[in-house]
Formats: structure tokens, sequence, C-alpha cells
């Protein structure tokens, strides 16, 4: 069998013959094959689900109780007639690149990757393969991330800044990776406590309990109704934006931290105070290094903006073509960039 | 250039106008003279690169940029789509300094590496811009493209500006205006003419600060004889000061703005003036009725340059005049009210201008038959009477104490809760723009929108309840259920074909909310529009 075949998308989504399983499938299947917990990438209703042992807590939380299969990153497993693995992809928690290997051909599915470091998840681990189906929510070249720790400093300064005028500092983020994210490197970096909207208290409790350091928090619920949160740093989720739960804060200025945060259109149009670049995906630099140091023959781009990448890739002499994800199905605001 | 580079950050971050000075004030203040100059030429919309002047194009820009950050040019292309902004998304795709470069000054970017470039072929142009992107970290380097571009655009009112400089070198606003007009050159030569103190009102065409009158908010009675006390009516219409020195006119509005060219009828009335001279009056809009047009007509006229003779005939403006601030190079404003009007009475009769009036005295041998006159206030067109003591002087600023407007009651309707929007900046976590209706037949007409006049704990509630009651969202206005009345307080109301009602109400702000009545005890459309001139 080729390793044109090794990996297909049908519209359940991306379909592995030799194994007979899907990978993150968008639609009720028989064998799903998980990479992370993003609603994303992993849904219900599937008849059985494989996934990393150290990402199974979260699919717990988001899933229900299913039928899981759970294992450590490195170890093998049978399919069908595939061979397969998880191996850390530096995204979230437990999140994962599939290694599928049958009749020598090796193919690596990166679903959602960062080469950044990032106290709340193992690194990113480069696997050689054949056939490498990359992720390109990020993919044109403004999309250059800074060093995390400057845009801790930076947060920092922020709360400062709000705490001088009276003002609460309410930054939004995504409940699941990047407010851990953001609670651990603070850990390193500040010594006020933050607050929490109630949709990010479960997510933090599992990634304390997977032992990851991070800094001391509090439910905004807990404080009296009447709280002062001026000079206070606040988690919300972004869908907070607009709900009358903003309204205890009274003067307050809003932030969110995401790799779209880039571009200072995207901030204006959403009517922030402020805009924090860090993201939980691979920026240009890194996805061109991390194709190259796959030593794949063939790319495959999905998710993003895959035809700039595509077309470069191709015009540089590598063999890239896309995966169409179907847009409709995946969650509109998409919860992890 | 790195302090420059925060300002234009902080303008950018910020909304609010006292926000923005307080960012202009914080840089001017430690500016040295030159970096100053640059910046207020830069923030007034002046350009570097121009016809005459040439030092980069976005095509050359495109160009070095894909080379430099070694991606094609349709690369290039695809990320301005995705951003929107050149300046910004050749930013983007450079490559931060590897260490840190000393800081060189806005001046020294400009005259010594920018300037000199200009006009040369495109390799020396090319390689000055790109020496200074390698050095420059990403907020300079963003509005050094900015700037290389075409101008900031970074929202800061010509007005906001000039009151900054205003306020760093303790002059009037009027003054820094008058010598921002014109053409002059970013030096710090300029900046010295700017903070100049010693020839305030030297100029011919300086306008002097305009004296307002406070409110009286105590019982008229209390002002002691009606005999000291000079009364007037309150116009409606644009605070003028009318500046004629050396042959030349100038018009100031109250907003510190010149309004030359706009008002020939004025000019040409000025130039009967037989000495030199500076009025204070109002503007009006004012054709051969008894009174004046409402100021919705005049509005026609403000922003118009050059207005053409059917303007001219449909909103004919005048001007009524109040005081005499200067005569013949004299300064009177510290001569009694009495003696200047006596003057400026006796000036305006030598030529009789026809488009310059005196505003007339409202004789009244009482305060009690002064309160009966100033009844008629409504009907005449004006807002009430303006009382000045007849020995003031002409001070500047609103000082209590010797002119007094004393406006007629508010008019007022109980009007229904129809939409809500949150408010700007630091208020939008609530619901804080109200837009309100009164009943036409069975349908609700939106007649206002107001902003302020609930206590704190009322927006609450109010916030509260919109989110419970949106029947529909229109963006981000929200459509509420019919349910609550306020009592809202206006100035007036004109008749509009702009408006859906048909009218409109000046000034309108929220007075209570009216718990004890429900929506179908609202007022209703007809009652306003017979209200309406
Ligand atoms: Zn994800």
């Amino acid at each position: 069998m080729s390793d044109r075949e090794l990996i297909v998308v049908n519209k359940n989504g991306m379909y592995c013959p030799a194994g007979d399983f899907y990978i993150d499938p968008w639609a009720p299947v028989e064998r799903a094959v998980i990479t992370h917990g993003h609603s994303d990438h992993s849904r219900v209703g599937m008849g059985e689900y494989y996934a990393t042992r150290a990402g199974l807590p979260i699919l717990q939380w988001r899933l229900g109780e299913q039928n899981f299969h759970s294992y450590d990153y490195g170890e093998s497993f049978t399919l069908g007639s595939a061979i397969i693995s998880f191996h850390p992809a530096g995204h979230v928690l437990g999140s994962a690149q599939v290694r599928i290997e049958h009749d020598g051909h090796v193919c690596v599915v990166s679903g959602d990757y960062k080469r950044q470091p990032d106290p709340s998840c193992a690194p990113f681990e480069v696997i050689r393969c054949d056939t490498f189906i990359t992720e390109a929510t990020f993919a044109l070249p403004i999309y250059r991330w800074p060093d995390t720790a400057l845009v801790a400093r930076d947060i920092v300064a922020w709360v400062d800044e709000c705490k001088q005028n009276g003002e609460a500092a309410i930054l939004y983020c995504y409940a699941l990776g990047k407010a851990q994210r953001l609670l651990a490197e603070l850990a390193r970096t500040s010594a006020d406590a933050v607050y929490l909207h109630g949709a990010m208290l479960r997510g933090v409790d599992i990634y304390r309990a997977a032992g990851i350091d991070m800094i001391e928090t509090h439910a905004v619920i807990d404080e009296a109704r009447t709280g002062n949160f001026a000079g206070k740093l606040i988690l919300a989720p972004p869908s907070a934006a607009g709900s009358p739960w903003l309204r205890r804060f009274r003067k307050a200025q809003q932030g969110f931290a995401s790799g779209w945060m880039s571009i200072r259109g995207n901030r204006r149009r959403r009517n922030l105070d402020r805009g924090f670049v860090i993201s939980d995906h691979a920026d240009w630099p890194a996805l061109l290094r991390t194709i190259n140091e796959t030593g794949a023959k063939k790319i495959i781009a999905t998710h993003g903006n895959t035809d700039a990448l595509v077309r470069l890739l191709n015009e540089q002499g590598t063999n890239a073509s896309i995966f169409q994800t179907s847009n409709l199905l995946q969650t509109e605001s998409g919860e992890d960039d | 250039m790195q302090r420059f580079a925060q300002l234009y950050q902080r303008l950018e971050r910020s909304t609010a106008a006292n926000d923005k000075l307080a960012a202009l004030m914080a840089y001017l203040n430690t500016a040295e003279d030159n970096d100053m100059a640059w910046a207020i030429w830069l923030l007034n919309g002046g350009k570097l690169s121009t016809a005459k002047n040439k030092l980069a194009t976005t095509r050359e820009l495109r160009e070095w940029i894909a080379t430099e950050s070694h991606i094609p040019l349709w690369l290039v292309e695809e990320c301005y789509e995705q951003v929107g902004d050149l300046a910004e998304t050749v930013t983007l795709l450079f490559d931060e300094p590897t260490r840190k470069y000393a800081d060189r000054s806005l001046t020294e970017w400009i005259e010594n590496i920018l300037l000199p470039s200009a006009n040369r072929d495109e390799s020396a142009r090319r390689e000055v811009i790109v020496a200074a992107w390698r050095e420059l970290d990403f907020s300079q380097r963003f509005v050094f493209n900015k700037f290389l571009l075409g101008n900031l655009r970074v929202g800061v009112s010509r007005g906001v500006l000039q009151k900054a400089l205003a306020s760093i070198f303790d002059l009037d606003v009027s003054i820094i205006a008058q010598r921002m007009l014109g053409a002059w050159e970013p030096t710090s030569a300029f900046v010295a003419t700017l903070r100049d103190e010693s020839s305030t009102g030297m100029e011919t065409s300086a306008a002097y600060p305009f004296y307002l009158a406070s409110p009286i908010g105590k019982n008229i009675e209390t002002l002691g004889p009606i005999s000291d006390w000079l009364l007037e009516w309150k116009w409606d219409g644009i605070r003028l000061q009318l500046i004629l020195r050396e042959q030349q006119t100038v018009l100031w509005s109250r907003g510190e703005e010149r309004m030359d060219e706009r008002f020939p009828e004025i000019e040409n009335s000025a130039a009967m003036l037989p000495v030199d001279c500076v009025i204070d009056g109002e503007l009006l809009a004012w054709g051969d009725g008894d009174n004046p047009h409402p100021f919705s007509v005049l509005q026609t006229r403000i922003q118009r340059r050059k207005p053409g003779a059917k303007t001219l005939s449909t909103a004919p403006v005048h001007m009524l005049a109040y005081d005499l601030l200067e005569l013949n190079g004299e300064d009177l404003r510290q001569q009694p009210l009495s003696i200047r009007r006596e003057r400026l009475i006796e000036l305006l009769a030598s030529c009789n201008p026809p488009a310059i009036q005196i505003s007339p005295e409202v004789v009244a041998a009482s305060w009690q038959q002064a309160t009966e006159l100033r009844t008629q206030s409504r009907e005449r067109g004006v807002e009430g009477l303006m009382v000045k003591r007849r020995s003031s002087f002409y001070l500047h600023g609103r000082k209590r104490g010797d002119w007094w407007k004393w406006k007629v009651d508010p008019l007022t309707i109980d009007a229904v809760l129809i939409y809500a929007q949150s408010g700007s900046g630091r208020r939008s976590t609530l619901f804080t723009d109200y837009t309100f209706g009164v009943w036409d037949n069975e349908q609700l007409v939106p007649i206002a929108k107001a902003y302020s006049g609930l206590t704190d704990d009322e927006i609450l509630q109010l916030d509260r309840w919109i989110r419970a009651n949106t029947t529909e969202r229109f963006g981000p206005v929200r459509a509420v259920n019919v349910e609550h009345v306020f009592e809202l307080a206006f100035e007036g109301v004109n008749k509009s074909s702009r408006h859906k009602s048909g009218i409109a109400v000046r000034f309108p702000r929220i007075l209570r909310w009216r718990h004890d009545k429900n929506a179908a005890q609202a007022d209703h459309l007809k009652t306003l529009a017979a209200l309406a001139r």
C-alpha cells in the first residue's frame, strides 16, 4: 500500500483504511483516535475513543464517560494492520500527534501543535515520517510569536496600570489550555492571585491535579457580589464579553490573549483595550521548521491558511496538498487559537 | 523615537479625549523642541513622503519587504489582505532586531536619515530604509512605516493637540490655534514661536478668550436692583468673535475654530466698519422674519466654505453684536460693560452694516416684569434672557458673579424606553445609551437619545432589566419590551426632515424614571410636533 492512501478524507473526517479508524472525526464513527480535548477535535458520539493518558481527564470533563482506551506517549498499539502511537504536540495538556505506520510507510498527523516552550504541557517532539499532515491555523509569515515571558511581563504591567486607574483587568482567553498556560507563566512572573470566571474552574483543577504549577487562583463567584476587583487580573472565556457577568466589575479594561491579536484590526473590531499575542499553535517559522525537521516527502495542510502554505511549498519543490476540513463543521469561533 | 512610538501606542489605545490629552501632554512636556516640532507636524496630519520628496512608494515597500523576509511578492499580498494595513504588514513581516540599539531621536530619524535619502535612486533609498528596519523594534518600526507611507491617522483631533500645547505652554488655546494656521516648518524655531509669551495679542488675527455666562441657580431677585443689570435675549446661535485689524477680517467661533470664508455676509458688513475693532456676538440664521431661523438652518452653513447664491438666500446669516473688546488697537476689556456697549452702538450707527446689528436691550422696570418678558422666549425663538452687570469687565472663561444666563425652564415629556446600547470605552460593560419613543397612533416613534441623568443604581437596575427584556438585536442595539417610562427634559423642538418622527429635540436628557407611569401613559408625537418650529 502506498503512503498516499494511508490517510484519506471522507465525509466523517480523516480516515485510515488500514486501521479502520478516524482521527478527530466530526461525525459519529466506530473508532476515533483523538489528538486533544478541544471541541473542534473531540466530539461525543463515537463508539470507541483512543487517546493519551495525559489527556484523559480533559476528555472525561469535556465528553463525559465514554469508552476510552488511553496510552502513554510513545506507547504503540495496533488497530487493524496499522501500528499507532501518540507523541507530544506541545499544544495543551495531553495533546498528541498521531504516528501511523503501515507497510513500511509512516504518516504523522500533527493535530494542533506549537514549538514554543509551555510550562503546562509536554514539549513537541519531532517524528520523522514520510507524510506529515500539519495544521495551518496561522500559516502566514505575519504570524511570528513573541517570547511568552515578555508577553507575561506585559500582562503584569497592564494589570498594574489598571490598578492605578482603579479598574479590573479582564483577560479573555480559552478555558482549556490558554488559561492554564497563562497561570503557569504568571507563576514565574507575578505574585498576585488571579480570579477566574466559572467556566475556567474545572480546567484549572484538572491541570492542578496533573501537577502543573500555576499561580494562586480564586473563583470570581466566591468574592462578595460587590467585591472590589480593581487592580485584579480576571481570566474569562471570550464568550463572557458583552455578557451580564461583566456588570460586577463596573470599571474594567478588557484584553484578549490570542494569536489573532497580532493584528491590530482584530483587537479594534472587538473593541478591546489590549491584545496579547500568545498562541498555542505553531507560528509561521515553527511550521516551516517542523515540516523540514520531519523529513517528510509529502506535506498535507489542514485547518486554516492552507492555500498560501501549500502554494509556497510547491513553489519550493516540496510535494504539498490540502485536506479540506469542512469549515461548517468546525466550531465557529474555534476555541483554541 | 521610543517615546514617540509609546505616545502613538497610547493614543491608539485610548478612546476618551481626556486620555489622549493626558498622553500628549506627558510627551510634549518632556520632548526636545525639535522632536516636539516633528511630533506636532506628524500628529497634525503632515506627511514626509510627498511628490517632491520621494522616500518610498507602496510598490517599493512591498518589493523590499518581500526580499528582506525571503518570501515571494504574492505572499506579501496575501498577508496584506489579512492585515488590511500596509505599514502594519511590513512591520509584522520583518524580524525583530537581535540586539538593542541606542535610541535615536525622532528628529534624527527624519532629518539625518530619512530626508537626506529623498529622491535618490531606488537602491540608495532602499538601503536607508532597510537599515532602519533592522534597528527599530516593533512599535518604532510601525510608526516609522506609518509616516513613511503617509500620515499617522491616530485619531488625534486638531483641537486636542492645540489644547495640549496651550496647556503645557500656559497660553490660551486661541493663540496656539492662530499660530498653527497657515504654512509652518517643523523646526525648534517654530516651537519657540508657539510658546512665545511676549507676543500674545500682537498678532493681527489673535482672538480674545470668550467670557461665558453661568446659569443662575438662585432666585433672580437676589441680584439686587434691576437697574444695575443689562438684559438681552439669550440667542440660540453660535458665539462668534469678529476681528478687524489692518483691513483684515477674521472670524473665530467659540470652539476656537476659524470660520473665514464661510459667512461672506458678515465679512462684507465688517468691511464697512471704519476702524479696527474686535466684536463679540452671536451668529444666527435670520431672513426677513421677526425671529431668527431655528438652529438647524444655521447648521447648514457652519461647515460650508464659499457658500453659493442658493445657500445665501435660503439661510442668510446675521450677527447680533454683544460687546466691543477692542477699538482702534485699544483693549477695552477692563472698561465697564456700559461704556463698551455705548461705543459699540456708536460704532455700528456710524456705518450701519446690514448683517451686523446690536443685540437689543430688553427693557424691564422690575424683576417681576423681566420674568413676564422671559415667558415670551420660546415664541421669539430664544432660550431665555442674559443678565449682565452693567459695570462688569470682560473676563475670560466661565466666571460666576457678573454674567448670568436665565434660561426658560426646559420642556419635558414622558417617553418610553425602546432601544438600548452599551456605552463606549470604560462604560461598555453596561447598557447606558438609551433611545426613547413617544406614541404616534399605535406605534412608538423614536424621538431622542439620552446618555445621562440616571443614578448608578438606576443604571444597574435598568441594565439588568434590559438584558432580561430584549426582544430583538440589531448589531449592538437591543430592542426592549415596551414598559418603562422616563421623563425627559429638552431645550426645544425643531422640525426635521432627517428624522422619522419629523422633529428633532435639542439637548435631551433624562430627568427621572417614572415608575408611577405605564407605557400607555407616555406622551404623543402630536404634542411634541405642536411645539416644533
Ligand atoms: Zn486545539
